[in-house]
């Protein structure tokens, strides 16, 4: 006789540790399968679109850092590079070198929470310290570029807040010489853990054609094996001078696309990324920081929609002005909120357990989700 | 990689010219606006036809235009009779390295617009918030409910111009 088995509905959340914030997520179970995923979000909605028709576009610079509240640089600069580009107006050489270190450090911090808190949902808490133990050598770094730790309002439209401080360079780079050898520490203690590979390795698997049509942007479309980042294929502001690679999934441990690989392409992110800010701050050339600054930021009336390539994917800025001084409609495309559609699609068939692995890899940041 | 014009030229191969239009005006981008009930055709083809390749959705947007009747209601405040609501759709292919934009407007006291969400389950979100945002309809979405604002919500479509906040919410006063 078979044994009788009967759906169940399993709430996980708005309350729960691994779900990046306040995600409400509805399991339909049958025993401990997976059957179906419904998220519920919402929880977070701060009206950062109805905000902005209020608001003069300078104005908008901090509300943007609350948005992917752990990359808030990469925010501020995609959000000034579509106003410039809307403007038409030329940023100091200087100004480049300057917002291209931040972005990339703030993707090396952003990274390092992804990675730290993955580990830490499926069980492995060492990690997590030594993650934020070198994220904060970052913040220092920001702190004492702009006095704020995590919302930064530093980049600015036509340039930046201030120039650097006159320690910054010399503190990076005794930054990028402590944090390449616990990069390899991080490697060896979670990475290449065979208990963490069986974990991660041949769960979740997202094929390419799938990524694609579901939109994914960013290490999670690498992780499956497409090789598409926004600082080569459409490239903004000066990244067409660095010398960099991007890493590919290639399925070491497991398939093309599986959680493992999703979490290794972040690994080798901030290699390339620590690659970059060495070679910005070799190059940065002197001068004024904030001769383009407009004094009345006016678009002519028209639209744009721009995107720069943000730790979790590309982030894009669609502006409609009218010609005023207060946008009429600004939608962000978070890309948080598109990578998480695929996520009912990827749990059908998984144990219980593996939703928090699977979500963990996704790296979902609620604060842009629900904007 | 082709540039809009070209884009365009290809279409009108294929498609009335009722239903399409290309704008091309600086400094904004030229994009091509569509009849609301074909969009989905011309969206299907675009993804489809060799040469073009529009494997992926980039963005999908509402857009109130604002561009109808002001009138003030009994309460005098002030509400938009008329005029349009828009959805721009930004495509990629990823392999041909292109792009185009594409615009639909729709009538404001009746918005229908044909769902992409068949053609690029991308759109199932960025659709669900330009229905909860600006009450666009979009004809054969599998799952047209609120997404950001609470599923129970009466108070109107919040991005749209002429949106007045409720006095109440369930028996609580706003702002409370």
């Amino acid at each position: 006789m078979a044994l009788k088995t009967e759906e169940m509905v399993l709430n996980m959340g708005p309350q729960h540790p691994s779900t990046h914030g306040v995600l409400r997520l509805e399991l339909v179970i049958e025993g401990e399968i997976i059957k179906n995923v419904t998220p519920h979000i919402g929880y977070l909605h701060r009206c950062f679109e109805k905000h902005c028709e209020v608001m003069t576009y300078p104005q908008i610079i901090p509300y943007t850092d609350r948005m992917d509240y752990l990359a808030s640089m990469c925010n501020e600069f995609g959000y000034v590079v579509a106003v410039e580009r809307l403007m038409g107006i030329e940023v100091p050489e200087r100004v480049e070198y300057i917002r291209v270190i931040m972005a990339e450090l703030q993707r090396i911090a952003s990274h390092l929470v992804a990675i730290g808190t993955y580990g830490a949902d499926i069980g492995a808490f060492t990690p997590f310290l030594f993650c934020f133990r070198d994220r904060e050598k970052i913040l220092n770094l920001f702190e004492i570029t702009c006095g704020a730790r995590l919302l930064y309002n530093y980049i600015w439209i036509g340039g930046v807040m201030h120039d650097l401080h006159p320690d910054f360079i010399r503190l990076t780079k005794e930054f990028i010489k402590e944090f390449r050898p616990n990069l390899k520490e991080l490697n060896d203690l979670l990475t290449f853990n065979q208990i963490f590979i069986d974990r991660t390795a041949n769960v979740g698997i997202l094929p390419a054609e799938t990524a694609i049509n579901y939109g994914i942007t960013g290490p999670n479309l690498r992780a499956s094996g497409v090789n598409w980042d926004l600082r080569i294929n459409d490239p903004y502001s000066i990244y067409d001078r660095f010398d960099f690679k991007i890493p590919v999934g290639k399925g070491e441990n497991g398939t093309v696309g599986d959680c493992w690989n999703r979490y290794y392409m972040r690994i080798l992110e901030m290699e390339e990324s620590l690659k970059i800010v060495e070679q910005a701050i070799n190059q940065i050339p002197d001068g004024d920081v904030s001769s383009a600054i407009p004094k009345r930021v006016k678009p002519p009336a028209g639209q744009i929609y721009s995107r720069v390539e943000n730790p979790r994917g590309e982030l894009g800025y669609f502006i409609v002005s009218d010609g005023s001084v207060n946008p009429t409609r600004i939608k962000v495309r978070a890309p948080s909120f598109v990578n998480m559609v695929v996520f009912g699609e990827l749990c059908k068939g998984h144990m219980v357990a593996d939703v928090v692995a699977i979500l963990g890899s996704i790296d979902i940041v609620l604060g842009e989700i629900d904007r | 990689m082709k540039n809009p014009e070209e884009i365009f030229e290809i279409l009108k191969a294929k498609f009335n010219e009722v239903i399409i239009e290309l704008i091309s005006d600086k400094p904004t981008e030229s994009f091509i606006t569509v009849a609301p009930l074909e969009i989905d055709k011309v969206c299907l083809y675009l993804r489809d036809k060799e040469g073009l390749n529009f494997k992926s959705l980039m963005n999908l947007s509402g857009v109130d235009d604002a561009n109808g009747e002001k009138i003030k209601d009994e309460n005098d405040n002030e509400i938009i009779q008329g005029g349009t609501l828009s959805v721009f759709y930004h495509l990629e292919s990823i392999d041909l390295k292109h792009k185009v934009t594409l615009k639909v407007s729709t009538d404001r006291e009746n918005p229908e617009v044909a769902s992409v969400e068949e053609i690029w389950r991308a759109a199932d979100w960025h659709e669900r918030e330009a229905y909860d945002m600006f009450g666009i309809k979009f004809l054969n979405h599998h799952n047209l409910i609120r997404i950001l604002m609470p599923y129970d919500w009466e108070g109107g479509y919040p991005l749209r111009k002429d949106y007045q906040n409720p006095e109440f919410y369930k028996g609580m006063k706003v702002p409370y």
